[in-house]
């Protein structure tokens, strides 16, 4: 009887217990990759590597929801603004929009969709088929070969791709702002001139920064505790993905109110 | 010396080794067979320092080997070779990369001395001409050449051999355990392998131990493991063909 009554209270225990040791550990893992970052030797082949992989072939998928962004911004943009009669507003409105919250976190997002998910299967894939144990008897530490490359590209590519966000977004609204509904081009950029501060675009640059970390570092933590076969690879880059997302939006909404 | 006393493991509520002791002496290969799951590879494993043991101690030339930590257990490693089962060829690279890495890794060696080194040992496991193929587009017993090849690359003081011939041919087979044994009479390694290699394992090994259910059950030279006439022995040597009709009576 007293079974059936704390059964629901133990399980209960036992999944918070589950998530504070997982806390714990992804945790850990963060934080012991961070330190290697700075203990020789480097590794800046297996870093230009990942900076192409996560970097370079991002480019393309980022330019594009980048500038569909912008365009999309400055339609709405152009409608809510016409009511006030501050249409010339456009332009700043676009490019802080985009520089301040959604180049960074867009951008963030296509990345861990095409890379995250990627890192997170490889390096999953590696643990089930015994290559990280491998790695680990030639006597080297797989968390500097595998993790660290991943950390510091992420910290690098995630700001570049997010500028590009932001350019080819700014752009986007130009060509629908200027070209589609006739504003004039010197009101769009001279606005954008007068309004986006220094302060605007570091907060971007912090933000991105903080998204390479976080997706570098929750993808190669699912992929580096995968479970077994493909299920458990499977199960690994779903969490990454889904996990690293939601991470995102609740970090930029941190970052959103400390930088307000 | 390697020395194992009294190591038990459990997975979940599964206990896979109770109480498994051994001992290989210096320069000598023990052979560990036994049925599947018994836990042969769990036991390499903890040789390894891939696995912890919940008891017991694991001494390696006088080394705790459970305890080793950081930069410790890293030189530890530095005087292992293990070959996996699988063969954890890294497959984003070529057979060359594969076998050369360990040397770009932790030597200075100059690119022209790693290629005739790692050259050479693909020529002992008869891959010569794969350098360049990656691990998808080699059979599992060519996989298994070249993962041999990559364990054996650094020379090691102790090699742990994980089912080394499984799914290569008979051909194959006796040419990658005489290529041990030769490797074995070179270098003078401290070995364990653990397979199913009925009776041809016995010409290469100076002892043999039976792991059964997670315990070691018996063990002794590979005249002593034949001739014995322990019921289990005999059950496990004759494939079951005894009339005793259980795995462990």
């Amino acid at each position: 009887m007293l079974d059936v009554i704390f059964l629901p209270v133990r399980q209960l225990g036992s999944v918070v217990l589950g998530m504070i040791f997982g806390l714990g550990r992804s945790g850990m893992f963060l934080v012991y990759a961070m330190a290697l970052i700075f203990v020789p030797p480097y590794k800046p082949d297996r870093i230009i590597k990942q900076l192409r992989f996560t970097g370079v072939n991002s480019t393309f998928i980022v330019l594009l929801t980048g500038v569909f962004t912008g365009m999309v911004l400055a339609i709405q943009g152009y409608y809510s603004l016409n009511k006030f009669a501050a249409a010339s507003l456009l332009g700043p409105i676009v490019a802080l929009s985009l520089i301040r919250e959604l180049g960074p976190v867009l951008s963030a997002l296509m990345i861990n969709a095409r890379a995250g998910s990627a890192i997170a299967a490889e390096i999953g894939i590696m643990r089930i088929t015994e290559q990280i144990d491998a790695i680990e008897m030639m006597a080297l530490n797989p968390v500097r070969y595998l993790v660290v490359p991943n950390l510091i590209a992420g910290m690098i590519a995630f700001p570049i791709l997010s500028v590009f966000f932001d350019l080819i977004g700014i752009y986007g609204g130009y060509l629908v702002g200027v070209k589609m509904l006739g504003l004039s081009e010197g009101s769009y950029f001279g606005e954008i001139r007068n309004m986006v501060t220094m302060k605007d675009i570091t907060v971007g640059f912090y933000k991105s920064v903080c998204f390479g970390i976080i997706v570098s570092w929750i993808s190669c933590y699912k992929g580096y505790h995968a479970g077994y076969g493909a299920e458990g690879v499977s199960k690994a880059t779903t969490e990454s993905v889904v996990v690293s997302s939601v991470l995102i939006l609740v970090w930029d909404y941190f970052m959103a109110a400390f930088f307000f | 010396m390697i020395a194992v006393d009294n190591i038990h493991k459990s997975f979940n509520a599964r206990q896979v080794l109770k109480g498994v002791t051994l001992r290989v002496e210096k320069g000598d290969i023990l052979a560990v067979i036994g049925g599947s799951g018994a836990g042969k590879s769990v036991l390499l494993k903890h040789i390894a320092a891939l696995i912890r043991p919940d008891r017991g101690s694991i001494l390696v030339d006088g080394i705790a080997v459970p305890a080793l930590r950081g930069r410790q257990l890293e030189a530890y490693r530095a005087r292992l070779g293990f070959l996996f089962q699988g063969g954890a060829l890294f497959d984003s690279m070529t057979v060359y990369e594969n076998v050369s890495f360990t040397l770009h890794e932790k030597t200075r060696l100059k690119e022209k001395e790693i290629r005739e080194k790692v050259y050479e040992m693909l020529g002992h496991v008869g891959m010569r001409d794969e350098g360049d193929k990656f691990p998808a587009e080699l059979s599992g017993g060519m996989k298994k050449r070249a993962a041999l090849a990559r364990a054996l690359i650094t020379s090691p003081e102790i090699m742990l051999f994980d089912e080394p011939t499984t799914g290569l041919d008979p051909i194959i087979v006796n040419s990658v355990l005489q290529y041990i044994k030769s490797t074995h009479d070179d270098l003078g390694f401290t070995g364990i392998i653990v397979t199913h290699e009925i009776p041809k394992i016995f010409s290469i090994v100076q002892r043999v131990a039976l792991l059964i259910d997670g315990t070691i059950v018996s063990a002794g030279t590979p005249d002593e493991i034949q001739s014995s006439d322990d019921p289990v022995v005999r059950h496990f040597l004759s494939g079951g063909d005894d009339g005793a009709g259980s795995e462990k009576p």
